[in-house]
């Protein structure tokens, strides 16, 4: 049974002291200015474009600030941006603050050669799914995950469906 | 097991087996039972491995996947146009909202989002505001179905009859409808489909009222429903559930509220919420839902005002017909629309609506040609899928049942 304070915790504060997700990311560029690379914004939505190696630190202080509490993983995926692109992969957190309203992207790239990247399932539970399907479709691994298996494809199919160069047809 | 019982009517089983030493084997052991993918209460081709002591769940693994077709790979493959087709065949129940999510994230991509005109968003409010109620109707009469109520299924089906024959009206599609386009609607409504949603206004809060009394005061539905499934609010968040199955944890988190989208901000609706967390909670989540959307569908009747439906833009949404057949240019339009496509500039869009079952949300990734390079839909089915084993460890397995029924899942969006 939920009581009622913890709902009062999830419930969005008022509209003045709202964080927008422009100011969430000038805040997380001034404190992990050695682990931002990149902030993108376009059609009203931020992109962070995060280090592999810093990622857990900066997921973990995303959910955790008071201020920011992105307490909620809408989604998760990636997508290969093309056989001769260096990197190759890029990894997508889309995050969701009930608290302020607002989302926010993280974003990973990888390398074909070390497409591997820390598993956030320990941060948010509902990332294990996300990751087995990214895993599955994509080929992308991620450590510390509790159970990286395929998710939907069937067990005897070798490759990943969602990289450019599978097949379309006569697989 | 090579030992057979010997027939003995003055003891029980479990005697038996105790002195037979079948003790090891049988009865200090949980067992494993799999469940589907051809049970009909599993909604679909899912398969539960289920481990059980005695009747209580101990462990529950879900194997999803058996109806995977590649939609977001063959989606790369297609025109924007086209992909709006296979929108329509994820969540079969709620096309519509399908539709609208994707189309939704390609004007976004475009950046005419501001230039839908106001009778295109009304209608697209109004369709899917009634396909949300639709929706919940298959859920109510199978989740009743599966719990032992077999006659309300027969009257929800009755009043989705009603909207899905406004769909045939409408486009001549009723489940798999392909309605919403790119920069508006393809055509206008008929006339007459104001009073028919009107006529279905009017009659559908007494049928909510004979659901109501056939279910909500049923002794068993009730002690079926009460304290089962429970997932408190802040497990709710960390498997990220959305929709009616978050709102029955205490959370008022709805898209059309937090992020309004084409009007919502403008409507006047509650956000039904239910503090206990369980299947009845999530029950009565929905059935204020259902009055909720009839409210809406109310407003957006009202509001329907004649206008164009769809955007001015030559390139992006055909012309009429009667224009396409005697002016050049149209023709011309007509032809490079239907025959290449329309570009997309390059980007990046992430939008979010709040489906029948939770939020429904369009990733999609441009290159700048008339294709999308990488689409990823984030189906809410999928996700609450996810909380299944925690919510039903410690139930029993018939609860089991009645959980999977309270979650509204749809198959063929979770494997996509």
């Amino acid at each position: 049974m939920s009581d009622k304070k913890e709902s009062e915790i999830y419930a969005p504060s008022s509209s003045d002291s709202r964080l927008k997700a422009t100011d969430a990311s000038a805040y997380i560029e001034g404190r992990f200015s050695d682990a931002v690379e990149e902030v993108k914004q376009q059609h009203g939505e931020v992109s962070v474009y995060v280090k592999r190696e810093k990622l857990l630190e900066v997921c973990t202080f995303l959910r955790d600030d008071p201020k920011l509490r992105f307490n909620m993983l809408s989604d998760l995926t990636g997508f290969d941006r093309g056989v001769d692109e260096s990197p190759r992969f890029e990894v997508i957190y889309q995050l969701l603050s009930l608290q302020n309203r607002c989302r926010l992207r993280l974003k990973v790239r990888l390398d074909e050669e070390d497409c591997r990247v820390s598993t956030v399932s320990n941060i948010w539970k509902t990332a294990n799914w996300h990751e087995r399907e990214t895993y599955d479709l994509l080929g992308i691994e991620f450590d510390g995950h509790p159970d990286l298996r395929k998710i939907l494809t069937p067990e005897d199919l070798e490759g990943h469906p969602l990289r450019k160069d599978f097949p379309l047809r006569g697989y | 097991m090579s030992k057979v019982l010997e027939y003995s009517p003055t003891k029980t089983i479990e005697q038996q087996l105790r002195e037979e030493r079948f003790r090891d084997e049988v009865l200090d052991h949980n067992i494993t039972v799999s469940m589907g993918p051809q049970h009909p209460s599993t909604h679909g081709v899912l398969r539960l491995e289920i481990e059980l002591d005695g009747e209580t769940v101990v462990k529950t693994i879900p194997d999803i996947g058996y109806l995977h077709t590649g939609m977001e790979k063959i989606m790369e493959y297609k025109k924007y146009q086209q992909n709006i087709v296979i929108t329509d065949r994820m969540d079969y129940l709620n096309p519509m909202g399908n539709n609208l999510g994707y189309i939704m994230c390609v004007e976004k991509l475009l950046g005419i989002t501001d230039e839908i005109p106001e009778r295109a968003k009304v209608i697209r409010v109004m369709l899917t505001e009634l396909q949300r109620i639709a929706s919940h109707m298959v859920w109510l009469g199978t989740h009743a179905l599966d719990i032992g109520a077999m006659s309300v299924f027969f009257y929800c089906f009755r009043e989705r009859e009603k909207i899905l024959n406004i769909y045939e009206a409408i486009c001549g599609g009723r489940m798999t409808v392909s309605f919403f386009r790119v920069g508006g609607l393809p055509y206008d409504i008929p006339e007459f489909v104001p009073k028919m949603v009107r006529d279905f206004c009017d009659g559908f809060p007494s049928a909510v009222d004979e659901y109501e009394t056939l279910l909500a005061g049923n002794k068993i539905f009730q002690s079926r429903t009460r304290g089962v499934g429970v997932i408190s609010a802040e497990d709710a968040i960390q498997w990220a559930l959305t929709g009616p199955s978050l709102r029955g944890s205490g959370i008022d988190f709805d898209v059309r509220r937090y992020d309004p989208y084409c009007g919502y901000e403008t409507y006047d609706f509650d956000v039904p919420t239910e503090l206990d967390g369980d299947v009845w909670a999530r029950f009565r989540v929905r059935m204020r839902e259902l009055r909720e959307s009839l409210k809406i569908v109310r407003q957006a009747v009202d509001r329907l005002k004649p206008g164009s439906v769809k955007v001015d833009s030559p390139k992006i949404a055909l012309p009429e017909r009667e224009i396409m057949k005697s002016q050049m240019d149209a023709l011309i339009h007509h032809f490079l629309l239907a025959g290449l496509g329309f570009e997309v500039p390059p980007g990046e869009a992430y939008h979010a609506i709040e489906g029948s079952k939770g939020e429904l949300g369009f990733y999609i990734v441009s290159d700048g040609s008339e294709r999308p390079y990488r689409v990823h839909v984030r189906g809410p089915s999928f996700v609450n899928l996810q909380a299944l084993p925690s919510m039903a460890q410690g139930y029993l397995i018939a609860d089991v049942v009645a959980i999977i029924g309270s979650l509204d899942i749809v198959l063929g969006e979770i494997d996509r």
